[in-house]
């Protein structure tokens, strides 16, 4: 079970929003560096659109690297542009579990995968307006549910299909490993 | 089957693939920059161990163009990383900067160094690694860990896409760039049209385009979410190649009989300069509309748009003329750079061109296309309007979150620096 608050996003975020490309120079090695990546995750979203429905909800507070939201819910095309892991790193290090989309860009989706950042799941049939940021969210992962527990509401989540072989195992080294494909 | 899935059965040691398969396939090359090579370095370390080499040194590349000319102590600290770990492993390609094997922009170092070899496969650490399909390989963009996971075994899993074919037919007018055609199609299908697919273009319009013209349509895919492009090789590439390489080529091509997921044609008579507006490389304008659109900057450069035919179109509309607002010039890499001086027009060099009209002329590197360093050459650093032969113009992407990105072509690009405004070429190609 993932239990968190969620931060709603609209189409189309992109990865220079997710990690503007001048903060892509801090070591990915240094646990202290990694941090800067949390501390700037989704910090160029337009404060118009951040944090929907009503937007100028820092997903960031002023001086954390943490976030106090853990569940994004989004709508299509999540991830877009480039193909920097950063991004998928950043979410991770804000604290993200789960992001719940209408779509992924094909590399983001991947990265986020084979890295093991965060479980990226896309909804059985489109995204649900009614969340809002800040609603209480739980994913129960064995039944393929997203309850808003503000709302009470429970909506059904697709299935992750051949993938679920490489997040149970905690990314692409592991699964290679346990299907001996590298010592 | 289509050249994708021959290219993707032959690396799977497999006759036939089919769309939606999941599969793993042997990789001919990893290319990897200054932004994403450390991270990558690090994976490799921890999984494979401290003293691993990587699986083949001739097949690892490392171009370092992304935060090359700043003061950035972090981004030294990186280009520094790549430099340790290409003697460690003793790479041969390693294009180290301040040397001279210094290129600049990987992916058009890539072609220019004979590393697209048709038929072969292509992951790099960059979403428009797609560009090297131009020469009929599989390339595509990966991150951090997937090219770890390359460098320790020389294999990676992918899903066969689905192909949509896109046909050009006629050659393109004078006034219309390879660029105005692929922002036409991410207009038409949106920027997930194409996600999981391979974009795959074909036609006597797409035949008469010259290579670069051919990587700029190839470029772009990503912006319409495709896994790659593709164009099948033809005597321009493999003229091309020629002086550059020694690898054998494979004459692949798609079977009649192919399943394609859609079938898009286009006539070149009804394509004309178009502009995508920002925030989104889907939000077309035909040029001609946006002549309100006031600009503070005109930015010429990158894998997109810095190409030597992209400046030989650009000295082709500025030539005699006086820029009206700040005019940016990124040649792509140090061969290109030359070639600004090489190449005339009426016995001008580009090079005279640019400086007579009064542009401003950066070292080869992406320099401001993703903002980058606040020291970055040509980056946006506050509330500017700017129009640019690049790919991206989402909040923030040449750098401030005030600032706004127009894409247009290099024709296009010239023809606003002369009059400051959003020009369509036409009105001053004459």
């Amino acid at each position: 079970m993932i239990q968190g608050k969620a931060y709603v996003l609209g189409d189309n975020v992109d990865t220079d929003q997710i990690i503007p490309a001048h903060h892509l120079v801090y070591d990915l090695d240094d646990p202290e560096e990694r941090k800067l990546y949390g501390k700037y995750a989704l910090s160029s979203v337009p404060s118009d659109v951040a944090g929907l429905p009503d937007g100028h909800i820092p997903f960031i507070s002023e001086g954390a690297d943490q976030s106090v939201f853990s569940i994004i819910v989004a709508g299509k095309n999540f991830g877009c542009g480039s193909s920097r892991e950063h991004a998928p790193v950043a979410l991770n290090m804000a604290g993200v579990k789960a992001v719940v989309a209408n779509s992924y860009a094909r590399i983001f989706y991947r990265n986020s995968i084979d890295g093991a950042y965060f479980v990226p799941y896309e909804w059985k049939i489109e995204g649900p307006k009614e969340i809002r940021t800040n609603n209480l969210i739980e994913i129960d992962e064995m039944r393929g549910e997203l309850k808003n527990v503000t709302t009470g509401k429970v909506y059904k989540l697709g299935s992750l299909g051949e993938i679920a072989d490489i997040i149970e195992a905690g990314g692409i080294f592991q699964y290679a490993k346990r299907m001996n494909m590298v010592k | 089957m289509t050249i994708t899935e021959k290219i993707l059965a032959e690396h799977a040691r497999r006759t036939t693939v089919k769309p939606g398969e999941n599969i793993w396939i042997d990789v001919d090359l990893l290319m990897t920059h200054d932004v994403c090579g450390p991270g990558t370095i690090g994976i490799f370390k921890k999984e494979f161990g401290q003293r691993a080499k990587v699986w083949n040194p001739q097949k690892v590349v490392i171009i370092p163009d992304h935060y090359i000319f700043t003061k950035d102590k972090h981004a030294k600290r990186n280009i520094d990383i790549l430099r340790e770990f290409a003697k460690e492993q003793s790479l041969p390609y390693f294009y180290d900067v301040g040397t001279s094997r210094y290129k600049g922009v990987c992916h058009v170092t890539l072609a220019e160094e004979g590393f697209t070899v048709p038929g072969s496969v292509l992951f790099g650490t960059d979403s428009h690694t797609c560009t090297a399909g131009a020469f009929g390989l599989f390339a595509t963009g990966i991150g951090n860990t997937d090219a770890a996971f390359i460098m320790g075994t020389g294999r990676l899993w992918v899903k066969v896409p689905e192909t949509m074919l896109f046909i050009l037919e006629g050659s393109l007018p004078p006034y219309v760039m390879a660029k105005d055609f692929i922002l036409r199609i991410i207009g038409d299908i949106g920027v997930d049209g194409a996600t999981y697919r391979a974009m795959e273009f074909d036609g006597e319009g797409i035949a008469s385009l010259n290579m670069e013209e051919r990587m700029t349509l190839c470029n772009m895919v990503i912006e319409a979410g495709g896994k790659n492009g593709i164009i099948a090789p033809d005597d321009k590439t493999f003229s091309f190649l020629k002086a550059r390489s020694d690898q054998p080529v494979e004459l692949l091509k798609t079977d009649y009989n192919s399943q394609f997921i859609r079938t898009h044609i286009y006539r070149s008579k009804d394509l004309e300069p178009v502009v995508a507006q920002p925030y989104s490389p889907a939000s077309i304008e035909a040029a001609r509309q946006l002549g309100e659109v006031s600009l503070d900057q005109c930015y010429i450069g990158s894998c997109t748009g810095g190409k030597i035919t992209d400046f030989i179109a650009a000295a082709k509309i500025l030539k005699g003329k006086s820029v009206q607002v700040k005019t940016v010039i990124v040649p792509a890499t140090t061969s290109v750079d030359k070639q600004l001086t090489e190449e005339k027009i009426d016995g001008r060099s580009l090079r005279d061109i640019f400086i007579d009209a009064g542009g401003e002329i950066g070292p080869p590197s992406c320099a401001a296309c993703l903002g980058g360093p606040e020291d970055t050459f040509g980056r946006l650093n506050g509330r500017e309007v700017c129009i640019s032969t690049t790919n991206r113009n989402f909040p923030g992407r040449m750098g401030s979150r005030e600032s706004k990105t127009y894409l247009a072509s290099p024709l296009t690009v010239a023809a606003s620096a002369i009059t400051g405004k959003i020009t369509d070429p036409r009105e001053v190609m004459g």
